[in-house]
């Protein structure tokens, strides 16, 4: 039985910063990272660049052999863990193999959340999370006329917009009222509903789907809505969201809830067992309670506190708990959008219409939102004010004024 | 051995919020400025975005397309523009405004370093942007072997244990060195318990001998014909200038061939900190202290590298660990040299026990020392004279270094006075005998004292705003 002192289960985002955290502390701990896919590591995030065509599928990895080489760490695909066994310390693979471990790292990102649609298991559908998905979605493309999307999220966007491009007549269903629910307020979202209206995507929003139906012998589909109208496509795409990967996890004694409970420096409930990123219930930095925060940049900073905690790294600081980031292009556009940007209840919100559309939302004279479109601003300049809850008081109107510009200093300040 | 690589750094007190920087960055990329400049919390001071070419890069990290990797020769962060899908999740990852959208054609820029070759930097009439190549330095020599034990009791922060142990690394093994004494050998470079404390053969002489020692000791070599070893001192001010001085006078008129290092921490430093010839005036030593009556040293420091110039060596130079670059370019012209005749390298050494700085501002004092002309870095050969190596022009006043150091912290008005007077002195004598030789690089203009109140809302924005809007 292969045992390594470091089993990362994953190879996306969280698993390969933890990698990194890792290697920083503990150069030559053994350590593998065993995954589901057949490809060296690759971003969830890059795959509507793939269904476009702007990304070759073999242009997208985000390491070689050879990193793995250098940093010592054994890349096993093709291997997707079928169960866990905290007290014998190992992963079982689908191909019978098991690895023992010292410390693992649950990094099993998410998976497509398919909603409980009548019909639904009698349709053929696409959703996107991998390679083979954009690739499957890419060529499924070709032969379609007519797209239906469930979602109006990043991922359904993005694919609508792919769709749109390629010449496909497309529409969105979304429950919400608006795209892009909780990143973006009515205004923001509106005019981005308007490029996706004006390149001739019908959104369909605040709409439910009542139930599917195969047409065609299968080639086609009705989808039905809570109005009574019916869509006809001949490819469906199902983005309704996301839910962790942890079905691999049943009875292993780690306690899940939406997803796997971890605490500030993302330790599971059971011993020398982390989880980092997608498939991790964290905290929400605004709220402090458990949350999922499904985006890069959450998962890059648990996958380092969990690498730290694994390898030992005394310098290891607690989680500050997740803020949502969205950089979002839509037709060439910038959409941008960190933290309480749609906030309206207790907090002072200034909106800006000048050029683009921005709006600041802080509390307390602090920031704790921002959003644009258009306008682009440093989102990561803006995250660090938001999580310093750096005090605005004195530069406050210079900061609403020219918020680019005052944030800037400020950093270049603290980091003199 | 680790990485390190060079740097563009901001120094914000120099900087008069021009903008050069960013329409000279502007025009170089055809784009947007990847260098920003903005107004800062009062009406003169400005800030800095630009990338700093982070360690561990965030922005790579949160990149989905692999567009974005540390280089490892150089450092700089790449961008890869044919992987890029222009997500713009780089920017979330940059908490310094380094990574960000050029409007012009809706991409992220960065700053490349210009592949070594900074044009803001060049651009930049102030100063205030310098291109630190201590990297470099640091990578080329930091895999040569430490010619010193590890652990030498100098104090914390001693600047002295830097200059012995970056001079030996470059000198190398084949080396006889004398360490008269002094600080230090009293570090524990000559050793103990009949070991050395140096990899290279090391002995110590009396403070008054050093050079004629060094002397008999290169005859004999160049006797039976070993011409590649370096006959060298690494000795301190009190051995060079004041009780070894007849010898070290002795040997360069002789034009015995010789690297003599003198090492110059104003005083002697490791019996108790008591004055010595280069002790500048107004200084407070043990033996000058200040009371009533005293107020520290009363007489001028003589000026031993001139004083070695007049003796025609085959190459005097002045250096300063506040500039690296510099301090290894003379140290190669000066092994070079030491085949051939007397050569001799004046390193100033702060040194923070004695002159009350602390420990983590040493280096700092060097270049302010520099800065205001109370150090000038030049070099001598007999065929070319004096050349400065760095301009005196444009100063500061002597008052911005004195107040870093605590043996200076007595001064009155008139002491200052007189101090930049000295210093005035020292570089009108050194100019009129550099008149005749290349001029270094143009220094730098001093910042604009009051600058457009940029932080204000004028009614013309200007470019400085324009870019910082992206
Ligand atoms: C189309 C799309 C667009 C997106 N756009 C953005 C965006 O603009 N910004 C943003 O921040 N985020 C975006 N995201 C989300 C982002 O991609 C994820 O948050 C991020 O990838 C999470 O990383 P992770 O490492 O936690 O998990 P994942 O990236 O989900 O990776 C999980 C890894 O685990 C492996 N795995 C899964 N199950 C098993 C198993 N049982 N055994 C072995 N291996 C297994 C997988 O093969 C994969 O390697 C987008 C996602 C999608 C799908
Ligand atoms: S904009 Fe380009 S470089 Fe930046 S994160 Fe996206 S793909 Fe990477």
């Amino acid at each position: 039985m292969p045992d390594v002192k470091y089993l990362l289960v994953g190879s996306s985002h969280a698993a390969l910063e933890a990698l990194r955290s890792i290697r920083h502390f503990d150069p030559d701990g053994s350590m593998a990272m065993v995954t589901r896919d057949a490809q060296l590591p690759y971003s969830p995030t890059i795959l509507p660049y793939v269904v476009s065509g702007r990304s070759k599928p073999d242009a997208v990895l985000l390491r070689d052999q050879a990193f793995f080489e250098a940093n010592a760490c054994a890349f096993v695909p093709n291997a997707t863990a079928t169960g866990l066994d905290a007290k014998a310390r190992s992963v079982t693979l689908a191909n019978g193999q098991s690895w023992r471990y010292q410390r693992l790292l649950i990094a099993t990102g998410a998976a497509p959340a398919i909603p409980p649609v009548k019909g639904i298991e009698t349709v053929r559908f696409h959703v996107l999370r991998s390679l083979d998905d954009a690739q499957g979605l890419r060529s499924a493309m070709g032969g379609s006329r007519h797209a239906v999307v469930l979602g109006a999220g990043l991922v359904g966007l993005h694919a609508a917009e792919n769709m749109a491009e390629a010449g496909l007549s497309v529409s969105v269903v979304e429950m919400q009222s608006h795209v892009l629910p909780g990143y973006f307020d009515a205004k923001a979202s509106e005019r981005i509903e308007a490029a996706f209206t004006a390149h001739g995507v019908k959104l369909h929003l605040g709409c439910k789907v009542l139930a599917v139906e195969a047409r065609d012998g299968g080639h086609s589909c009705a989808v039905h809505l809570e109005d009574g109208r019916v869509l006809q496509a001949d490819l469906l795409l199902v983005a309704t969201g996301v839910k962790p990967a942890t079905d691999w996890l049943a009875g292993s004694g780690v306690q899940l809830d939406r997803g796997v409970l971890v605490d500030e420096t993302m330790r599971t409930t059971v011993a020398d067992v982390w989880a980092a990123g997608d498939v991790a219930q964290a905290t929400d930095f605004h709220t402090g309670k458990p949350a999922l925060i499904g985006i890069i940049p959450t998962a890059v900073e648990q996958g380092r506190i969990a690498g730290q905690g694994m390898a030992g790294d005394p310098y290891l600081k607690a989680y500050p708990g997740g803020i949502p980031i969205n950089t979002y292009r839509f037709f060439g556009r910038v959409a941008l959008s960190i933290g309480q940007a749609a906030a309206r209840d207790g907090v002072e919100v200034s909106e800006n219409e000048d050029d683009g559309y921005r709006r600041l939302v802080l509390s307390d004279n602090r920031l704790v939102g921002y959003a644009s479109i258009d306008e682009p601003f440093d989102v990561g300049i803006m995250g660090e004010l938001i999580r310093r809850k750096v005090d605005l008081s004195a530069v406050k109107d210079s900061f609403i004024a020219r918020p680019v510009e005052t944030g800037r200093r400020l950093m270049s300040e603290q980091w003199r | 051995m680790g990485a390190a690589f060079d740097t563009i750094a901001f120094k914000a007190s120099l900087c008069d919020g021009c903008g050069d920087c960013m329409t000279t960055c502007a025009e170089v990329k055809q784009g947007a400025s990847r260098i920003d400049i903005v107004p800062g919390a009062t009406e003169n001071a400005f800030e800095l975005a630009i990338c700093r070419q982070c360690g561990d890069p965030k922005c790579a990290m949160v990149c989905p397309s692999g567009a974005l990797a540390k280089d490892g020769g150089s450092g700089v962060i790449g961008w890869d523009s044919d992987k890029c899908v222009d997500c713009l999740l780089c920017t979330a990852g940059c908490a310094f405004g380094g990574i960000a959208v050029d409007p012009s054609v809706a991409r992220v820029a960065k700053c490349d370093q210009c592949g070594g070759d900074p044009a803001c930097v060049k651009s930049c009439p102030t100063g205030a942007l310098e291109f630190r190549k201590a990297g470099s330095l640091y990578r080329e020599y930091g895999d040569k072997e430490d010619l010193f034990v590890p652990g030498l009791s100098g104090c914390l922060g001693c600047n002295s244990e830097l200059i012995m142990r970056h001079a030996m690394r470059k000198i190398g093994r084949n080396a006889v060195l004398a360490t008269p004494p002094g600080c230090i050998p009293g570090m524990g470079s000559v050793g103990y318990n009949g070991k050395t404390g140096t990899k290279v053969p090391v002995f110590h002489p009396l403070l008054t001998n050093t050079a004629s020692m060094l002397a008999g000791i290169r005859r004999y070599y160049d006797k039976i014909g070993r011409k590649d070893i370096v006959v060298m001192a690494l000795a301190g001010d009190g051995g060079t200038a004041d009780c070894g001085f007849h010898a070290v006078s002795g040997a360069a008129e002789r034009g015995e061939k010789i690297l003599y290092i003198c090492v110059d921490n104003e005083g002697y430093m490791n019996t108790g900190m008591q004055r010595s010839g280069t002790t500048p005036y107004g200084s407070w030593t043990s033996t000058t202290p200040v009371g009533e009556h005293m107020k520290g040293k009363t007489q001028d420091a003589k000026n031993l590298p001139m004083i070695m110039a007049a003796h025609k060596c085959r190459y005097v130079a002045t250096a300063s660990t506040g500039y690296m670059e510099d301090l290894y370019d003379k140290l190669d012209r000066a092994i070079e040299a030491s085949f051939e005749g007397f050569a001799y390298l004046h390193i100033y050494s702060p040194c923070p026990t004695g002159w009350r700085i602390p420990s983590n501002k040493v280096i700092d004092a060097c270049r302010m020392s520099v800065e205001t002309n109370f150090v000038t870095l030049w070099e001598y050969t007999p065929a070319t004279g004096i050349r400065f190596t760095r301009s005196p022009d444009n100063a500061l006043p002597i008052t911005a270094y004195v107040k870093m150091i605590g043996k200076y912290r007595h001064l009155s008005q008139e002491q200052l006075d007189h101090i930049q007077a000295k210093v005035d002195e020292q570089v009108a004598l050194l100019r009129i005998m550099a008149a005749e030789s290349p001029p270094p690089p143009p220094a730098h203009r001093p910042p604009a004292p009051l600058s457009a109140p940029a932080g204000s809302d004028s009614s013309q924005p200007s470019l400085r705003r324009e870019i910082s809007r992206n």
